[in-house]
């Protein structure tokens, strides 16, 4: 892909207090696409749940660091990477499939499933202990300016 | 993330504000569980009207509730629920399982 037209890279700790920074980070971000509610709603979605995977189940026992890249694309296309050091995915068929989860009861196994349908594309890619990286895009819609 | 309860005979209605994600649904679920042992009412409304995000925590919020109140032999129904967080609850089909804002929950789930 050609050089993004603007761009934002983010590092921090895998505090859970950093979910709600992380999505606010991202939808500032977005805003320059001009999306609407609903994709400005759909994008701190995303966001947050992929986070959260960072938090709950790449650190689950440490404190780590956790990268958040923000592109915009010739296209309005908005490209977010999630990315983390932690113990990795074994099985990512299975992690993507619905209410599947290692997380225990006060998981609901759906934060792939989210990210999948309220983004338009989603690649997971992980080394089982090296760590995770999350791309999604979603092409914002260009609406008419408002005169 | 702020809930506040309003017991109201057999009914207890909890409303939330705030932000419910991974960092405030610990906190939720324990006062929700709190306050249904305390209660133990027959119906449990949830009142969504002041919440300005959910993400996919708060449906195990939602489920730890309605499986209690299944337990209770009561039932659940979810009220004023914002677009945003009415998306990430019908992506779990929790609209189907739940009355939402008065409509019912098919019956056969």
């Amino acid at each position: 892909m050609k050089r993004a037209r603007n761009q934002a890279d983010l590092q921090f700790p895998s505090h859970s207090a950093n979910e709600g920074f992380a999505r606010a980070a991202a939808a500032c971000f977005a805003a320059q696409l001009d999306p609407t509610l609903e994709e400005l709603g759909d994008i701190k979605t995303a966001v947050s749940e992929a986070v959260t995977n960072c938090i709950v189940h790449a650190y689950p026992d440490t404190i780590g660091s956790i990268a958040l890249k923000l592109r915009h694309h010739d296209g309005n296309v908005l490209e977010i990477v999630v990315r983390d050091w932690g113990c990795g995915i074994e099985n990512i068929e299975q992690a993507r499939e619905p209410l599947f989860t290692t997380g225990g009861a006060d998981r609901s196994g759906m934060g792939f499933t989210i990210m999948e349908s309220f983004m338009d594309s989603l690649r997971i890619r992980s080394v089982p202990g090296r760590g995770t990286t999350v791309t999604m895009k979603k092409k914002i819609a260009q609406r008419a300016a408002v005169r | 993330m702020e809930l506040k309860s309003i017991p109201r005979g057999a009914e207890l209605e909890v409303s939330f504000a705030g932000e419910l994600d991974h960092h405030a649904a610990k906190q939720a679920m324990h006062a929700l569980d709190e306050e249904l042992e305390e209660q133990l009412p027959r119906n449990l409304v949830l009142d969504f009207g002041g919440l300005q995000f959910m993400d996919s925590s708060g449906i195990a919020v939602v489920m730890r509730a309605y499986r209690r109140m299944q337990e209770l032999g009561g039932s659940v129904c979810m009220k004023n629920v914002p677009d945003q967080p009415g998306k990430v609850l019908r992506a779990a089909a929790l609209d189907r399982l739940i009355p939402m804002d008065g409509k019912k929950a098919p019956s056969g789930l």
